[in-house]
């Protein structure tokens, strides 16, 4: 069938759909929505990490501007979470585009250093920036009734949702399922193609004739964008945001182990890694202690890109 | 007009003390990336191991913090030959040049070191005790204008300074090692020369990471420590060895010093709150315009 | 590359989300039990600064709440039923609190919450509370209802009704015999530095100060001479700081480094109460002009009850030998009263429901281990209690001087006082 991964998408949007109505427990949404927040991460680092071999370690820079971007807007002009995710992903996808055209000579080791570079730049920037809370922070507090094309959507009895964290939870799905989609279609295209062609090696790409500057431009921007829009909806999910909050580390280790631990290769691999190395997180933050997240993370890290190079995607592929 | 003067002078005496500084604790990664072009990110994490082991030594036994860093040495240079063993065994020895993967172990580590402080030691900043720290000399210089020397930082100077002249003597006097800097040029004629490169590589990035040991001292002498202060040096250093170009010592050197004076430039006239954003700022700047830095060899080959 | 997508594939992936549903639903699964609820306890939640900056004040406010679940249980429990403590560390870091209230409220389904220590701590918690409809008590936290204007919410913070004005109120009126005439204002960017600067600047602009230096630093600085010298550029007759731990620390060092020709320094740094600070920083903190709540001085009957609770405390400490604050005066009476004005409440209202609980302590007078309390609008206090107390004779960085009368004393309020203010300069050789 040839849309057979259109129709497993749609059912799985649906499927996100009713377990927003049927399972009861709001820790599972906040949970949930974070494990789609890393899946959206993953994919979106993948696409010029996996497929084109260029590391960004300022994952968490990206992230942060999505959600800095809507704090600025609910300040300003009080929008509602799709506008939100639409802005984010806009002045995001902006940054990628820049962050390309700045580091284009750069290869390598360089490009991960200046994307690290960024992330702290912009930063210091928001931390000085008192109208979304500067170094302080400032609380959130999403709309008690929101509606959507006089549709009720959040509220306790009567609305779509019972709760604002089912509805985010419900929007990240939608997002994680786009991105792996949008990831999907461009290994399978003339720019997928390309991409791989540079990180196998870009001198003979462009030789070939390969535009790599147009390329990884485009990938960039993308990247970024998707990044964006996967922080858009930080500030209302932790209801409080901060640059500590926004621009942790943590978003830029998980989005480079992630995808190594998963596999690369394809869009396959993010979504594993992010599947179950964010759940393991989750869980050993519940029942252990939440130091130990970071410390799976950095131990698999190492010991995947020591032993299975191509992530699980590519030990399974070896072990058929 | 003459506190203006207190201040610019203040400041750039701090800025020079602060350079000498970040120059020790940038060698080791002058070394690792400069010589060797392992991209060793979990260099500053080191460092502040570094800096907890000589915070153990100085708060448990009462040893001075350099002498702590000083007998740490050795340990941190064995720590740096294992390191390297499971590198290259991982990594190099297949010829694989993907250097990704490289980058993923050294940010693994980074990552195992930095909460594995966090679990034995808390997230709490932790200073050392030594006579020198806290007090400062007082030199006036008209009215009105006087510069502070704080100790601290002077001590830093002046260990930073010696450390980087003798690994400077060493790699230029000695014949192993001239051979650590010939074997990022030419690997095949230091094998035609009867020298293992391997064997050289290796210690010289246990030498690269041995200078965390005292490295880690000298940051906790300047200033208080806790396990995630390591990753805002990492553009701090990488700036540093970046803008001294890869495989110059003394460029590490007066890069530092021209960050170390920036910084503290922006910090006293603009708010310290930017600092961080100076060294990384200078980073991208030198990335854009001359990535080879300033006393570098020409792009090619990186 | 692309061959991947056969079923054997897909199958991974989707047993995959699965797998990690199943994992992660399973400690959900336990749902109420459906027993008597006779003697099932009630439980109360909260976050606590075990690690990071606020440590020192968080462990010991921690120990002030179990000695009043201690004392609760003696007494028959709330509602007949035992209380129970379900605490996380929040690491000090405002962006644990969501997650850990949100476990607070729907893994381990307690029944009534109270906020962590501190400003930045108990802020990230309001949002949840709201949602919730649950009455929230906040310890220490400055003036952050200012924004909700929550009717549920209430402060245990003796700054008075209008907290950022009334907690450098008495300083203020402290330095006027100094006639002075500028002003440098040092604070944080954090949320209480920020409030509690905003009060200080209005005080300062009330007293027709000239405000000739203001910088708010990132918490995180670890160099303060920068900041010190610049303010001493301007030459300041006064610099007030509002500071956590950290900057308190640290500007503290810088002061003794790089010095200061200022009359008068300090005001709202948090973290020179704690006995560890106290101890580290010993001599340097001479002449430092700053706020408190109590301290051991012969006067201070400002909280009766309060001096019985600290030696309870005192005497744990040193018998469990736990690695607290040796002293506990500054967090465990008022963590103490936090809870136990909740607990009085509950017992009144006679059920847990968190409408009747927060009508019932807006217009009730309690009697607390802090004396009378009684909210007043937003939830604050209705009076300020605040204290102003210069260190002096401090000889070195023994614990024990801070244990008797005379390095902390009383400056204001008058009816109190056991000394008089002197330039800062005046108590450093």
């Amino acid at each position: 069938m040839r849309y057979l991964f259109e129709i497993v998408c749609l059912l799985l949007l649906v499927l996100a759909f009713v377990a927003t109505q049927v399972i009861g427990n709001q820790f599972v949404f906040f949970v949930g929505f974070v494990i789609l927040q890393y899946v959206v991460m993953a994919t979106a680092w993948n696409i010029l990490g996996g497929y084109a071999g260029y590391v960004n370690f300022g994952s968490a820079g990206f992230l942060a501007v999505g959600a800095y971007t809507s704090v600025a807007l609910i300040n300003f002009l009080g929008v509602g979470l799709v506008e939100q995710f639409v802005f984010g992903g806009i002045i995001a996808g902006l940054l990628g585009l820049g962050t390309g055209y700045l580091t284009l000579r750069l290869r390598g080791v360089y490009f991960a250093i200046a994307t690290l570079a960024l992330a702290i730049i912009l930063e210091t920037i928001v931390a000085h920036w008192g109208y979304v809370g500067g170094a302080a922070g400032t609380s959130i507090l999403p709309a008690r009734k929101p509606e959507l094309l006089g549709v009720l959507v959040v509220d306790r009895k009567a609305g779509v949702f019972a709760n604002y964290k089912e509805f985010l939870f419900f929007l990240m799905a939608g997002v994680a399922i786009g991105s792996v989609w949008v990831a999907r279609w461009i290994e399978r295209s003339k720019l997928g193609r390309g991409l791989n062609a540079i990180k196998d090696s870009e001198e003979a790409a462009e030789c070939m004739g390969v535009p790599t500057l147009r390329l990884k431009l485009i990938a960039t921007t993308i990247s970024g964008a998707m990044m964006g829009v996967a922080g858009a909806p930080l500030a209302s999910y932790l209801t409080f945001i901060d640059p500590l909050s926004a621009f942790n580390l943590e978003y830029a280790v998980n989005a480079i182990a992630m995808p190594m631990i998963g596999g690369t290769v394809s869009w396959v691999g993010p979504v594993i890694g992010a599947v179950l190395l964010g759940g393991a997180q989750q869980w050993a933050s519940l029942f252990i202690s939440s130091e130990l997240n970071l410390l799976i993370v950095g131990v698999l890290l190492v010991i995947f890109v020591i032993i299975a190079p191509g992530g699980i995607v590519g030990w399974f592929k070896k072990s058929r | 007009m003459a506190i203006f003067i207190d201040l610019l002078l203040n400041a750039l005496v701090v800025g020079i003390l602060l350079g000498g500084f970040y120059a020790a604790l940038s060698i080791g990664l002058a070394i690792t990336f400069g010589l060797l072009d392992v991209v060793n990110i979990a260099h500053p994490t080191i460092l502040i191991l570094g800096a907890f082991v000589a915070f153990v030594l100085n708060s448990q036994v009462g040893i001075d913090p350099i002498l702590a860093g000083l007998i740490a040495t050795p340990f941190f240079y064995g720590f740096g030959w294992l390191i390297y063993q499971l590198y290259y065994n991982s990594f190099e020895k297949s010829g694989e040049t993907d250097s990704l993967r490289g980058l993923a172990f050294f940010f693994g580590l980074l990552f195992i070191i930095e909460v594995g402080l966090i679990i034995q030691f808390g997230v709490d900043h932790r200073l050392v005790e030594a006579p020198y720290i806290g007090e400062s000399a007082n030199i006036v210089l008209g009215e009105e204008i006087d510069v502070a020397i704080p100790y601290r930082l002077l001590v830093a100077f002046v260990v930073a300074t010696i450390a980087t002249l003798a690994i400077r003597a060493y790699l230029t006097k000695t014949f192993f090692g001239r051979a650590v800097r010939a074997v990022a040029q030419d690997m095949m004629a230091l094998r035609l020369m009867g020298v293992d490169p391997i064997k050289v590589k290796r210690i010289a990035f246990a030498m690269g990471v041995a200078t965390a040991g005292i490295g880690g001292a000298l940051m906790i002498i300047v200033l208080p420590i806790e396990p995630s202060v390591g990753r805002l040096y990492i553009g701090n250093v990488f700036a540093i060895v970046v803008l001294g170009g890869l495989g110059s010592i003394s460029g590490t050197l007066v890069a530092a010093i021209i960050i170390g004076v920036a910084e503290s430039l922006v910090s006293t006239f603009f708010g310290p709150s930017w600092a961080p954003a100076v060294s990384f700022g200078i980073l991208l700047l030198v990335l854009a315009v001359r990535p080879e830095g300033l006393f570098g060899k020409t792009a090619g080959g990186h | 590359m692309t061959r991947l997508f056969n079923k054997k594939m897909r199958g991974l992936v989707f047993s995959a989300f699965v797998a990690a549903a199943f994992v992660l639903s399973a400690p959900f699964a336990t749902t109420a039990e459906a027993g008597s609820h006779a003697k099932k306890p009630i439980k109360v939640g909260f976050s606590m600064a075990l690690t990071g900056a606020l440590a020192g004040g968080g462990q010991q406010a921690l120990l002030g709440i179990e000695l009043w679940a201690e004392d609760v249980n003696k007494n028959g429990g709330l509602l007949g039923r035992p209380v129970e403590l379900v605490y996380y560390d929040d690491q000090t870091n405002p962006k644990n609190v969501p997650g850990i209230y949100s476990k607070l409220l729907d893994v381990d389904k307690v029944d009534l919450i109270v906020s962590g220590y501190g400003t930045n701590l108990a802020a990230p918690a309001m949002p949840i509370a709201i949602e919730r409809e649950m009455a929230f008590m906040g310890l220490f936290a400055m003036d952050i209802n200012a924004k909700w204007k929550y009717e549920k919410y209430f402060s245990i913070l003796p700054a008075g009704p209008k907290p950022a004005e009334g907690f450098s109120q008495f300083w203020f009126d402290a330095v006027k015999k100094f006639n002075p005439k500028t002003i440098a204002v040092i604070a944080a960017d954090a949320e209480f530095a920020q409030n509690l600067k905003k009060g200080a600047v209005a005080n300062a602009k009330a007293a027709g100060y000239e405000i000739v230096y203001e910088e708010n630093y990132n918490p995180k600085t670890p160099d303060f001479t920068p900041i010190v010298r610049a303010a001493n550029a301007k030459k300041p007759d006064l610099i007030y700081i509002a500071s956590y731990p950290n900057g308190s620390t640290g500007l503290v060092r810088a002061l003794a480094e790089v010095g200061t020709e200022a009359k008068a320094v300090g005001g709202g740094m948090v973290g020179l109460q704690f006995a560890g600070i106290m101890a580290g920083l010993g001599p340097m903190l001479n002449g430092i002009l700053n706020y408190d709540f109590f301290v051991p001085e012969p006067t201070m009957n400002l909280y009766p009850g309060a001096s019985e609770l600290i030696a309870r405390y005192q005497a744990k400490v040193k018998a469990e030998n736990l690695k607290v604050d040796a002293l506990g005066y500054y967090l465990v009476p008022f963590s103490y009263a936090n809870v136990d004005i909740l607990g009085q409440a509950v017992n009144a209202v006679g059920s847990l429901d968190q409408d009747a609980i927060a009508e019932y302590i807006h217009k009730t007078a309690f009697k607390t281990v802090v004396g009378d309390v009684k909210f007043g609008a937003n939830g604050e206090w209705e009076q300020s209690r605040t204290l102003v107390v210069q260190y002096q004779g401090i000889t070195n960085n023994d614990l024990d001087q801070f244990a008797k009368a005379g390095t902390r004393k009383i400056m204001l309020p008058a009816d109190i006082k056991t000394g008089d203010v002197d330039t800062f300069n005046a108590y450093r050789k």
